[in-house]
This record gives structure tokens, C-alpha cells and sequence, in this order.
């Protein structure tokens, strides 16, 4: 389908790159589960809270004080002030470095040409302060048939396709 | 050398056709230039003063013929029929229209090429030692390593948008001839009491406005952990760096800042973090990249004699060609540094020919050094002969190595949005001044570097004479240093005092190699008598 | 007088503000007075010009001239090679550059 994002992708397997089928707000989001509704609040708001579920990562937070409360979270919200600063890849691939599973979204300053490396450090859903053109973001993810190195997604790096 | 296989292939031919596709909404006015401006910078597109200006990444400095036969194709088919050699063993065209680079890209393709993270926010083209795989000196050939790290440091997802530029050197020898410790990760391999390879890391080296010689971090990272070692060094950096002043955010600025230990405490912590992730390469595939540097088949029982019956042959003998390996054989540098060029400038003829004399005459194979200069790194010494008549033929026969007027300079005002003064003409002029060959190897080796400003893409911070170009009231100026080295015994320049106009500093200079003269001892180079006299000792004689 | 000067965003030529478009020869530059910023950025929208900026500018008997040594190396060429500038038959045409 030539308005679907999801075909291939970086070097993943079936779903990896699966939008959630349904409405046009929704063909960022990358996951099966229904999507958190409650607010974002700040890490420190957050850590304070033991009943918030969703948290908003601002480019200097350090995401491992996350560590202790880790289970309670269900949304992580990683914003870029600017597209330049790329200070929240490392946040999300630390996050699915402490194991966790769910959601992972860009918020704020996201362009197009970054969200395929944004997908291989762990994000899985995508909120652009400007609308994305579906089909730039389909060629933009399906570009790349392989992986140099190991990232959060699962990708199969080149030199492990090598040596079997 | 290494050759792509299917999967390097398919990367590099994405990248074209990912460029293409940016190269297009941007024509089609999908985003604006400060958009794109990132993205044609990490595939090495720049604005420059006259036009664009596209840099092509040649990895540790190492060229096929085919690879500069197609160099001197782009320059005569896309450009104006040259390219200039960078002092990153890059080669750039000045004279490139945006909406041919992607063609551009195609072509480097069908011969292993690519322009990937040749500028912007990245980790840079890798460079190493030029005399690899060659040099008497080294423990082995650095550059499967280089070329394992480019491969896993190509589109790393994590460091998208790094804090400044990354730039890594890899060297093998005791003698540094990369200057590895002007980088932002120099690597020395080295091997261990029980004979294991390894590596001496030495992070946060850097020149531009605010120069810092890498400090040591650790005397043996395991070869097999290097990758994670590199990580954990990135990650420390991309999330603490700051993000607020564009010139405060390279690494070796953070390393100022948080102090020697407690960054390599970070980076130490990191690193055992990222060891258990296991995402280091397998030794299998760093086998399987070292085969393709296997040593060429040297020849045994050739003559180790060179004819050196044909004086002005003798002359660039001495000069321009230095020890090998294996028995009968040298290593041939090609200057690119005719006393009235411009340095690093090579035309799509001068390419060719030196395509046919890497094929014909060294397993071909040749290098780009950070000097700007050429290197035929394989040469028969029977063959020695030939080469120099038809380099002569060329005009490429200049017999300058090391001394005052091979020049490093910087493309400058010249040619450059950033500069604030010209490069080229200075150094020009001061080759003229110091064009007599008998006066050039009387004062012996003396490197000279000259930047038009303070990102010192032109090294003025290693050079053993200094030139920075900078703006005084919409004048150019020159400001005089002594005293760097990007050698193994690395060394900052120091600033002697106030600038001069273009034909002062030349003056200046002549007045400071003078005053060496005068007060050198026996054997002493340039840089041997400014560290034993000290700035004071030439001062007088600079500005009297 | 205020000139407006910037590269072609196909070619990355230099080009200059010549009342209707843009021009490759500095001497048909003319005075934006205050619809510089204006100009520039309906330009810039347009897709018409890459990076426009306004300069000082002069005008003398030859033409007008920019007042800073590094519009005026671009608006002729590299001071270096004569043979690669915009005048390369006239080896006195960049006797104002410097």
C-alpha cells in the first residue's frame, strides 16, 4: 500500500514497524496496545506522584532516575527543543537498555529524516509539533535494507548477517 | 585493500538514493535551508563562497586507481577539472551544483565511495597513519581497525545528532605521523606483556578556538571491546555536553570541564554498562576485514641500491622517498606542493597519472596524507626512476617533504564562508621567499601551517611555524605561532604577539626561520631550538 | 547603499538583488533601501535564492562594489586562480577585490 509507513524497515521483522491500524492521528503510533490518555508530567512531578503513569523527558533529564519506578510507567514523552539536539536517542535507548516496554514517544521538534534512527533507539510512537507527510515518512523508514550495529530495536547487524 | 561486499554495497547505494530524496523536497521547497542545512552536511554538502562544495570521504586515506580515476572524472565532468586534498585525507570539490550531487554520489558508489558523515555533527571520515601497512615502524597495519570502526560508526542511531563534530585517528607506530592526538578519539595499538592487541585511548584532543591534546584514558582497552569502549565514550559526551553555544560543545571541551577523571570515571562506568549489552563485533569480522589488508606480494632478492647518477633524480630521492618494510622497496611521496600552487590542488590529468602509477607500480595502492600530499606507499626502488620522470612529466615532481615550503593551508577566504582571511596566498608567498632548494634543506624539517580562522582547519595549532588569518577591522591579519607539533611529542603553538598584514607575516616568518639559523645547534631542527630557547629567544628577532 | 547578495539554490552560484532577480554580476545590483528583509524573505519562500543576506555596498564609476573584502572575493571569484572567476580573460578584473 503505498500510503503504508510500515513495510520493512530497519532490518526488522514482521510488526516491527506495524502503525496502529484506524484513524489518521494514529499512523505514527507503532504499537498494538490502546494509548495511554493521561498527561505527561515532569520527572520530577513524576518520581513525586506514585500514581502518575505517564512522564515527560526534557533533553537534560537523566532518564536512569527513572530506575526505582520503572513498572508504574506506561508513557514516556522524550522532547526535542530542537532537532539538532540529540541528547533524546540516548534517553531511549537507556530506557530500553533498563528494560523497558512501553511506549516511547517524540515529541517536539521531530523531522522526518530522523524518525528511522528515532525507531531503531527504542521509539515507537511519534508527536511533531509540524504534521509529517505520510509518504516522505514511508520512504524515509523503508530506506536503509540493513544495520551497521546493535540498537535498542532488534535489528540484525550487518556483520552478524556475515557470520551466520 | 578492503572491498565492499553486497551489504556495504546496499548501504552506500541507499545513502545515494536517501540523498536524492532529501536533495529533492528540498528543490521542491519541502524544507528550508535550515532544515536541510544538517542533512547535506552529513553527506559533506556545503554552501561554500562561490558555490557548493562537496567533500568525499576516503577512508583512512587509502585509493585505488580506479577510485582516482573516477575522482578525476567527477572533477572534470561536475567541477572545473580539480579537487583539493584536505588536511582529513578528504579529498573537495569547490564548483558543485546541488542538483547534481546526487548524481554525483551515484558515480562514487560504482567505486566504493561515498561522501557519509564528511561533515556536520558526525564521527568523521577516520583517518590513520598514511605510511600504513608500509612503515618500518609499525606493530601492524592500523587500518582493519580504522575500517572496522567506519562500518560501525556509519549511521549510528544513537549519536544522530551529536553535540559537534567526532573526529577518530588510528595509528600503529611509535612515531605519529597522523597527529593522533589532535583528534577527538586517537587510538594507539598496542600490545601487552602477554602479547595481546589492544588499545591506548587518548580522548578529548581537538584545535579549533579552543585547542586541547588528548589526554590518555586508558593504557588497554581489549581489541574485542574497542566498540564499546567508543560508545560508552560517545554516550558520556552526547548526553552531558552542553547544547546552548555552538562552540562549547566539542568533547574536548566536556573534558575540560568535568576534568580528566572524573570523565574517564564516567566514560569507565559507561563502559562496564555497555559491555554487558553485548554490541561489540566478533573477532571473526574483524578477521574477515583484515584479509583484504593482507601485505601485497612483495618480491624477494631485488636490489636494494638506487641509481643515483641523475642528480636532480637524487635530489628528490633524499627527499621525498622513506624506508619500507620489506626489503627493495620505498615508499614515494608525491608532493602536491609546487612553489606556485595551491597546495592540496590536484587536476583531473595530475589524477590520472598518478592513477597509472599506483597500478602500474604500487600493487595498486596509494594514500592521501594529512600534509596534503600523496604517498605511493609499495614502490620497487628499481622503479624509482620511472616514477620521478613521470612525475616530473606531471609537474609533481617537487622534492619539498617536510621542509619549509611543503605548507599546510586551509582553502581560506578564498574559498571558504567561514574564513576570515586567505590562506593560499600566504603560503604562496612564503614558498617563494624560501623557493631556493639548497636554503630549504639547510634549515631542514620546519612545517609550516596556516588557517583563515580559528577552526584552524589548517592545523596552525600543531605547526612548528603558525600562521592564523584573522578579521581586523575588514583588513586581513595574520597572527605568528611557534612552537606546535601534531607529532608523536605533541605540542601546542603559542601566539608570539600582535598580527601583521600579508606581506609582514611573510617577513616575520623569514625573520623568525633566520634567528633559528643563527642560534641553532648541530642537528637541531626548528622545533628543537624554539623548545630549547623558549618564545623569548626569537621574539626580539620577530619584532625587533 | 544596502545590497542584497546570496547563492542560487540549484547551482550555488553567487547571485545579487538586481531589482527583479537575481543576477550574477554584482554590477547590476541595486540599492534595497528598506525592503531588504522584505525582499529576502518573499525570495527565499519562493525558492528563488539560498541564504540571502544585505550588505554594505558602494557605487563607484565601475559599479557597484560591496564593502567587505569577503563579497567582494565572491563576487568575482577566488583571488588565486584569474582563470576561474567571472572574468578570467581580464587579468586586471579583480584590481578591486583586495
Amino acid at each position: 500500500m503505498a500510503d503504508d509507513p510500515s513495510a520493512g524497515g530497519p532490518g526488522g521483522g514482521p510488526g516491527t514497524l506495524e502503525p496502529t491500524p484506524g484513524g489518521e492521528r494514529d499512523w505514527l503510533r507503532f504499537r498494538d496496545d490502546p494509548a495511554p490518555d493521561e498527561p505527561a508530567v515532569t520527572l520530577d512531578t513524576f518520581l513525586d506522584q506514585s500514581n502518575a503513569v505517564s512522564v515527560l523527558i526534557e533533553a537534560g533529564d537523566d532518564v536512569r532516575r527513572l530506575a526505582p519506578v520503572l513498572d508504574r510507567v506506561r508513557l514516556v514523552e522524550i522532547d526535542f527543543p530542537k532537532f539538532r539536539d540529540g541528547r533524546g536517542f540516548s534517553s531511549a535507548r537507556i530506557l530500553r537498555e533498563m528494560g523497558y516496554k512501553g511506549e516511547i514517544k517524540a515529541i517536539g521538534d521531530v523531522l522526518v529524516d530522523l524518525i528511522y534512527f528515532m525507531r531503531r533507539c527504542g521509539f515507537d510512537s511519534f508527536a511533531p509539533n509540524v504534521p509529517l507527510d505520510r509518504a516522505d515518512v514511508e520512504s524515509v523508514l523503508n530506506r536503509y535494507p540493513h544495520v551497521y550495529q546493535h540498537a535498542a530495536a532488534d535489528d540484525v547487524p550487518i556483520w552478524q548477517l556475515r557470520h551466520g | 585493500m578492503y572491498k565492499y561486499d553486497q551489504y556495504d554495497q546496499a548501504m552506500v547505494d541507499a545513502r545515494v538514493e536517501d540523498f536524492r530524496d532529501q536533495t529533492r523536497r528540498r528543490l521542491e521547497g519541502k524544507m528550508t535551508d535550515d532544515q536541510f542545512k544538517p542533512l547535506r552536511l552529513k553527506n559533506g554538502l556545503y554552501l561554500q563562497l562561490h558555490a557548493y562544495m562537496l567533500r568525499v570521504a576516503i577512508p583512512y586515506g587509502t585509493l585505488n586507481s580506479r577510485q582516482l580515476r573516477k575522482l578525476a572524472h567527477i572533477a572534470r565532468t561536475y567541477d572545473r577539472g580539480y579537487g583539493h586534498f584536505t588536511t582529513r585525507q578528504n579529498l573537495q570539490y569547490h564548483w558543485i551544483k546541488l542538483e547534481q550531487a546526487p548524481d554525483i554520489l551515484a558515480e562514487l558508489a560504482e567505486v566504493e565511495m561515498h561522501c557519509i558523515q564528511t561533515s556536520g555533527e558526525s564521527i568523521r571520515n577516520i583517518s590513520a597513519d598514511h605510511y600504513a601497512g608500509a612503515a618500518a615502524d609499525e606493530i601492524m597495519d592500523p587500518r582493519p581497525w580504522a575500517e572496522t570502526l567506519r562500518q560501525m560508526t556509519t549511521f549510528m542511531p544513537e549519536f544522530s545528532y551529536l553535540p559537534r563534530k567526532f573526529k577518530i585517528a588510528v595509528i600503529a607506530a611509535k612515531e605519529d605521523r597522523a597527529a593522533m592526538r589532535w583528534h577527538d578519539f586517537g587510538l594507539r595499538i598496542v600490545k601487552n606483556d602477554a602479547g595481546e592487541i589492544g588499545f591506548e585511548v587518548y580522548p578529548g584532543g581537538g584545535m579549533g578556538r579552543t585547542p586541547f591534546i588528548a589526554y590518555k584514558s586508558s593504557d588497554f582497552v581489549p581489541q574485542h571491546q574497542i566498540f564499546s569502549y567508543l560508545q560508552a565514550v560517545l554516550r558520556v559526551w552526547n548526553r552531558n555536553a552542553r547544547r546552548d553555544n555552538i562552540h562549547k560543545q566539542r568533547m574536548k571541551i566536556l573534558v575540560h570541564e568535568l576534568g580528566e577523571e572524573e570523565f574517564t570515571r564516567q566514560v569507565e562506568e559507561e563502559f562496564q554498562h555497555i559491555l554487558t549489552l553485548g554490541t561489540d563485533f566478533p573477532q571473526a569480522e574483524y578477521e574477515r576485514i583484515a584479509a583484504y589488508f593482507t601485505p601485497p606480494p612483495f618480491e624477494t632478492g631485488l636490489p636494494d641500491e638506487i641509481d643515483r647518477s641523475d642528480p636532480d633524480f637524487a635530489v628528490w630521492v633524499d627527499q621525498q622517498v622513506a624506508p619500507h618494510k620489506a626489503p627493495g622497496y620505498a615508499i614515494a611521496n608525491i608532493s602536491l606542493k609546487p612553489i606556485q600552487g595551491i597546495g592540496g590542488d590536484m587536476t583531473a590529468e595530475q589524477m590520472e597519472v598518478v592513477a597509472d602509477l599506483a597500478e602500474r607500480y604500487s600493487f595498486d595502492e596509494l594514500r592521501v596524507a594529512h600534509t596534503q600530499n600523496l604517498v605511493l606507499p609499495h614502490v620497487r626502488k628499481a622503479d624509482l626512476y620511472a616514477i620521478w620522470q613521470a612525475l616530473r612529466e606531471a609537474g609533481l615532481a617537487d622534492a619539498n617533504l617536510d621542509l619549509v615550503t611543503d605548507i599546510i593551508a586551509c582553502p581560506g577566504l578564498d574559498y571558504c564562508t567561514l574564513a576570515n582571511a586567505r590562506s593560499i596566498p600566504v603560503a604562496q608567498k612564503i614558498a617563494e621567499r624560501f623557493a631556493d632548494l639548497d636554503r630549504q634543506k639547510d634549515l631542514g624539517e620546519l612545517k609550516i601551517k596556516i588557517s583563515g580562522c580559528i577552526n584552524a582547519c589548517g592545523h596552525h595549532h600543531a605547526g612548528h611555524i603558525g600562521i592564523l588569518g584573522v578579521d581586523r577591522k575588514g583588513t586581513e591579519n595574520y597572527q605568528l605561532l611557534l612552537g606546535g607539533s601534531g607529532d608523536e611529542e605533541t605540542s601546542q603553538a603559542k601566539i608570539t604577539g600582535p598580527g601583521f598584514d600579508e606581506a609582514g607575516i611573510v617577513d616575520a616568518v623569514e625573520r623568525a626561520v633566520e634567528r633559528y639559523r643563527e642560534i641553532r645547534e648541530p642537528g637541531e631542527r626548528f622545533l628543537d631550538t624554539y623548545r630549547r630557547v623558549g618564545m623569548d629567544g626569537f621574539k626580539e628577532a620577530i619584532y625587533g | 547603499m544596502k545590497i542584497l547578495t546570496g547563492n542560487d539554490l540549484k547551482t550555488g552560484s553567487v547571485v545579487w538583488w538586481d531589482g527583479e532577480g537575481w543576477s550574477l554580476h554584482v554590477e547590476d545590483a541595486v540599492d534595497a533601501g528598506d525592503r531588504a528583509e522584505a525582499i529576502m524573505a518573499r525570495e527565499e519562500a519562493e525558492c528563488r535564492v539560498n541564504g540571502p543576506y544585505a550588505i554594505d555596498g558602494e557605487k563607484t564609476a565601475e559599479g557597484v562594489r560591496p564593502a567587505h573584502i569577503k563579497d567582494r572575493i565572491r563576487a568575482l571569484g577566488p583571488t588565486v586562480r584569474p582563470d576561474l572567476t567571472l572574468k578570467p580573460a581580464d587579468p586586471n578584473a579583480g584590481n578591486w577585490v583586495i
